[in-house]
C-alpha cells in the first residue's frame, strides 16, 4: 500500500514480494493463488508418475503371460497406481487446485478464511505424499493390496502396508482441513450482495464437496487406522481367524470411497458449469436446479456405498436398498447434463479448447455415468463386477470426467494465473490425441469386461488378446497426448502473448479483475447486485 | 437371442439389454444434440446469443422421466437378480474350496476334484469356501458371482443347461497368483457324471507326520511345494541340508539348510532370502508357530530331503 493513498499500485500475486524469498516465498506462501499453484505442480508431477504406472500395466497386458515383469511387480504397479491417482491425483486435484485458486476470487474474497491453516494442509499433502513413495522404498517391498487394502489379504501380506495405509491417513487430514476452510469461506467470505442463490456454480460444487471431505473422510482415517492396528496387535476387527469380520472392512472403506468419488467429480461438473455459458455467451439454464442438485449427490451419495459389495454376501435387503439408491443418485446427475446441453441452444458457441475439453467431459460423462447403471443393476452387476468393465467405467468418470475437468480447467483459467495465453492450435491438437487415445484405451475394457476378463489380472486367457493389444495401443496415444498439452502449457507461461483480463468475455467476478490477481485479488471490495451469469 | 447355459442368463442379458437400449438413446441423443448446437449456433454465424427464462415444465418432465427410467431399470435388475438368492431345497451340494491359489471342488462322500464337474440340467447349489483370504466365485458364461469369503458361508446356485467346459475365475484379488487362480466348469450327460464320480478318489487322509500338520495347518505349502515343484518360495523337497544362495541386506551368499536357518526363516523371512524368490511375499510366524513346533517342521523336513 502506497502513503495511505487510495490508490493502490498493482503488483500482481506472481511478483509480490513478502517476508520472505526464493523458494521460501512458495514453501511459507499463504496466498489462496500460490498455495494452489503449488498443489497443481505437485498433483500434475503424481499424475504423470501415475500415467507411466499405468503405461506399463498395459505394456505388460498386451500379451498374456509375463512380458515385462513378474507378477509380484505388477501387483505392486497397480496398487502404487490407484493409491497416487485416488489419494494423490484425483482427490485433492480440482478442489485443492482451483478451489483454492479460484473460490476465494469467485466470492468476492482476499483470501481463504483460515490462510495459515491452507498453508498447514498443504504441507500435510507433502508430508502424507512423502510417505507415499516412502511405502515403495522400504525393505519389505512395495505394498500388493491394490488402493482397497481388502482385508484379510492387507491384514495378512508382508509387504508395506502399514507405511502405505498410513499415508493415506495423513492425507486423509489434508483433504478435511481444506474442506474446513473452504465451508467456512462460503459462509464467512462471499462479498457484500452475494447470497447463496447469487453464488457462482463452481463455489456451489465446492461447498457440497467440502461437506464430503469434512464428514466422510475421518471414517477412513479410523478405518486404516484399524487395519494398522490388526497388522501391529492382532486386535480381530477384520481377520476372521481372530473372530473379525472382512465385510466390515469393505463397509467401512466404502462408507468414505463411494463419497470420494462425488469429491472427484462434484468440482468437476462446477468447473464444467463455468465453463458452459462463458462460451456460449449465455446465461446457465436452470441455475437453481443445478446448484441444488449438487447437495442432493452430496446427500444421497452418502448412502450408496454397498453397491460395492452386491456379491460379497450381503443380505439381499442391503442388495436392493443400494440398488435402489443407487439409481436414484443418476437422476440429479442426469439433470445437470441436461441443463449444460439447453444452456447451449441459441447460444453464441465460441469452440475454444477449454469448451472442447467441456464438451468431450459431457461425453464421456454420460458413457461413465450409464455404465454405472451396469453395475448399479443387481442383476447385470453379477456379471460385470469386478472385471475390467469396472476398471473402464471409473476411468470413464474419473479420467474422463475429473480428468478431462481438470484439462478444461487449466485451459479456461490459465491466462487468469498466469497472465499468458497458449497455442490454440496446439492445445486443439492435443486435445484430439487426448480424446482418440482414451477411448482406445478404456472402450475396449467395456467389451472384454462383459464378457468376463476379471481386473487385476497378470495373465488372462486369449480370447482377450485383441482387446488388450488396442487398449494399450490407445494407452500410448494418450500419453503422447498428454506430454503435448502439458508442452504447449509450459510454452504458454514461458513465452506465450500477454493475456487481456478477460479473454473469453466471461461474467463471473475473476474476469473483472486483473491477469494474473494482485495480491489481494481485488483493489476494492466487490458489490454484487446480480446473478454471476448475466450476459446482455 | 439369449444363451442358455444356465437358467440366469436370460435374466441378467434382459436387464443388460434393457439399460444398455436406455442408456445407448440417451448417449446418443444427447450428443447428437450437443454437435448440432455447436454447428446451428456456431459464434461464426454472427448472431447474438438468445436469454432464454427457465420453464419449469421443461424442468420437471426432465426430473420425472429419468426419475420413472432408473425406477424402472432398478426393478428389471431386481428381477433378473432375485433368483440366484432362492437355490432349491434338493440340489444337488458342492463345495467350492478357495485356497491361494487353488480351487478344488468336493464332493459328497470326501471326493475332491480341481475342475467342477456337473451334470446337465441339475440344480447345483455350490457352497463357497476359503481358507485364507477373500476370493470370487465367478462363470461369465452362467451369469454368477459370488465372493468367497473366510467364515461366511456365501454360496451360488444355477441349473446349466449346455454341454461344454466353461472358464471359471477368482474375481477377488488374493495375491501374486490371483490371476492364475483359474478353472474348468465341465457340464456332461448325467451318465458321464456318473461314471466321472464313481473314478473320483477320495481325499487321501493326510500324512501321518506331525510335522506335516503343522506346516499345513499355517499353509506353507500354499506357497513351497513338497516335490520341488516352483511355487511362490523354494520347495521343502531336497531342501534339508542342501547349500542355497541367499542374498542377506543385498549382498548374496551361500548358507547350508540346517535347523537354525528354518526356525530363522520362519521367524524373519527376509533376513535372508533364497536367490531367485521375491522379498516381502512372506510375512513372519513369530509367536504363530509356536518354539516346540520347530522340531516337528525340521523332522519333517529331513524326512524328504
Amino acid at each position: 500500500m502506497s502513503n495511505g493513498t487510495s490508490k493502490i499500485e498493482y503488483v500482481s500475486y506472481l511478483e509480490h514480494q513478502g517476508k520472505y524469498e526464493g523458494i521460501f516465498s512458495w514453501i511459507f506462501a499463504t496466498d489462496h493463488k500460490r498455495i494452489g499453484l503449488l498443489y497443481m505442480y505437485a498433483i500434475i508431477t503424481f499424475f504423470f508418475i501415475g500415467a507411466i504406472l499405468g503405461l506399463l500395466m498395459k505394456i505388460e497386458l498386451i500379451a498374456p503371460g509375463e512380458t515385462i515383469m513378474k507378477p509380484q511387480v505388477y501387483n505392486g504397479v497397480f496398487t502404487l497406481h490407484g493409491i497416487l491417482m485416488i489419494f494423490m491425483v484425483v482427490i485433492p486435484g480440482l478442489s485443492a487446485v482451483f478451489g483454492n485458486f479460484f473460490l476465494p476470487i469467485l466470492i468476492g474474497a482476499k483470501d481463504v478464511s483460515f490462510p495459515k491453516l491452507n498453508r498447514f494442509s498443504w504441507w500435510i499433502f507433502i508430508a502424507g505424499s512423502i510417505m507415499a513413495v516412502a511405502s515403495q522404498l522400504m525393505k519389505d517391498g512395495p505394498p500388493d493390496t491394490g488402493w482397497t487394502f481388502y482385508a484379510p489379504y492387507s491384514t495378512s501380506t508382508g509387504t508395506n502396508v502399514i507405511m502405505a495405509t498410513a499415508a493415506a491417513f495423513v492425507l486423509g487430514f489434508s483433504s478435511i482441513l481444506t474442506g474446513l476452510n473452504f465451508i467456512v469461506t462460503i459462509h464467512q467470505m462471499r462479498a457484500p450482495g452475494m447470497k447463496f442463490f447469487n453464488m457462482p456454480l463452481f463455489p456451489w460444487a465446492l461447498y457440497a464437496t467440502a461437506w464430503i471431505q469434512l464428514l466422510a473422510t475421518p471414517i477412513i482415517g479410523i478405518t486404516l487406522l484399524m487395519l494398522i492396528g490388526e497388522r501391529l496387535f492382532a486386535i480381530g476387527f477384520f481377520d476372521p481367524t481372530l473372530g473379525g469380520d472382512p465385510l466390515l472392512f469393505q463397509h467401512l472403506f466404502w462408507i468414505y470411497s463411494h463419497p470420494a468419488v462425488y469429491v472427484m467429480i462434484l468440482p468437476a461438473m462446477g468447473v464444467i458449469t463455468e465453463i458452459i455459458p462463458t462460451f456460449c455467451q449465455k446465461q446457465i439454464y436452470g441455475y437453481k436446479a443445478i446448484a441444488i442438485s449438487s447437495l442432493a449427490i452430496a446427500g444421497v451419495g452418502f448412502l450408496v456405498w454397498g453397491h460395492h459389495m452386491y456379491t460379497s454376501g450381503m443380505s439381499e435387503n442391503a442388495r436392493w436398498f443400494f440398488s435402489l439408491l443407487t439409481f436414484i443418485v443418476a437422476v440429479p446427475s442426469a439433470i445437470k447434463v441436461f441443463n449444460w446441453i439447453s444452456t447451449m441452444y441459441k447460444g453464441s458457441i465460441d469452440v475454444k479448447p477449454p469448451f472442447l475439453y467441456a464438451l468431450s467431459f459431457i461425453f464421456l460423462f454420460i458413457i461413465g455415468g450409464t455404465t454405472g447403471l451396469l453395475l448399479g443393476s443387481v442383476a447385470t452387476n453379477v456379471q460385470v463386477h469386478d472385471t475390467s468393465f469396472v476398471v473402464a467405467h471409473f476411468h470413464y468418470i474419473v479420467f474422463g470426467g475429473m480428468g478431462f475437468a481438470f484439462f478444461a480447467a487449466i485451459h479456461y483459467w490459465f491466462p487468469k494465473m498466469y497472465g499468458k495465453m497458449y497455442d490454440y492450435k496446439r492445445a486443439n491438437i492435443a486435445w484430439g490425441i487426448i480424446f482418440l487415445g482414451f477411448n482406445l484405451l478404456y472402450f475396449p475394457q467395456f467389451i472384454i469386461g462383459i464378457e468376463g476378463m476379471p481386473r487385476r489380472y497378470f495373465d488372462y486367457p486369449i480370447q482377450f488378446q485383441t482387446s488388450q493389444i488396442i487398449s494399450s495401443i490407445g494407452g500410448f496415444i494418450l500419453v503422447s497426448g498428454l506430454i503435448l498439452m502439458v508442452f504447449n502449457l509450459i510454452q504458454g507461461a514461458r513465452k506465450g502473448k500477454l493475456a487481456p483480463a478477460n479473454p473469453w468475455n466471461g461474467s463471473t467476478l475473476e474476469w473483472q479483475i486483473p491477469s494474473p490477481p494482485s495480491l489481494e485479488n481485488f483493489d476494492e471490495e466487490p458489490v454484487i447486485k446480480k446473478n454471476p451469469y448475466y450476459y446482455k | 437371442m439369449f444363451s442358455n447355459a444356465s437358467n440366469f442368463v436370460h435374466g441378467v442379458d434382459l436387464a443388460f439389454f434393457i439399460i444398455t437400449g436406455i442408456s445407448l438413446f440417451f448417449l446418443i441423443t444427447l450428443t447428437a444434440m450437443m454437435i448440432f448446437f455447436v454447428v446451428k449456433y456456431n459464434k461464426k454465424k454472427g448472431i447474438p446469443a438468445v436469454q432464454i427464462k427457465n420453464n419449469s415444465l421443461l424442468e420437471i418432465t426432465w426430473i420425472t422421466i429419468p426419475m420413472i427410467l432408473v425406477l424402472y431399470m432398478f426393478y428389471i435388475g431386481w428381477e433378473g437378480f432375485i433368483p440366484m438368492r432362492q437355490a432349491p431345497k434338493d440340489a444337488m451340494e458342492v463345495k467350492a474350496i478357495g485356497q491361494m491359489w487353488k480351487w478344488t471342488f468336493e464332493y459328497k462322500g470326501n471326493k475332491q476334484s480341481d475342475t467342477l464337474v456337473l451334470p446337465i440340467h441339475k440344480a447345483v447349489k455350490v457352497n463357497l469356501i476359503s481358507k485364507d483370504v477373500l476370493h470370487g466365485f465367478f462363470i461369465p458364461s452362467f451369469r454368477i458371482k459370488e465372493d468367497v469369503v473366510p467364515q461366511k458361508n456365501n454360496y451360488s446356485w444355477f441349473i446349466p443347461g449346455e454341454l461344454g467346459d466353461f472358464d471359471l475365475y477368482c474375481t477377488v484379488y488374493c495375491g501374486v497368483n490371483h490371476s492364475f487362480m483359474t478353472s474348468i466348469v465341465r457340464i456332461v450327460s448325467q451318465n458321464d457324471y456318473d461314471k466321472w464320480l464313481a473314478t473320483l478318489n477320495e481325499k487321501k487322509p493326510d500324512i501321518d507326520n506331525k510335522g506335516y500338520k503343522v506346516l499345513e495347518k499355517n499353509g506353507c505349502f500354499t506357497c513351497h511345494t513338497k516335490d520341488g515343484g516352483k511355487s511362490v518360495g523354494p520347495s521343502f523337497e531336497s531342501l534339508y541340508g542342501s547349500t542355497i544362495e541367499v542374498a542377506t541386506n543385498g549382498t548374496s551368499r551361500k548358507l547350508v539348510v540346517d535347523s537354525a536357518y528354518i526356525v530363522s526363516s520362519i521367524i524373519d523371512p527376509n533376513k535372508d532370502i533364497a536367490v531367485g524368490y521375491p522379498q516381502g511375499i512372506m510375512k513372519s510366524y513369530k509367536g504363530i508357530v509356536k518354539e516346540e513346533e520347530f522340531k516337528l517342521i525340521n523332522d519333517y523336513l529331513k524326512s524328504i530331503k
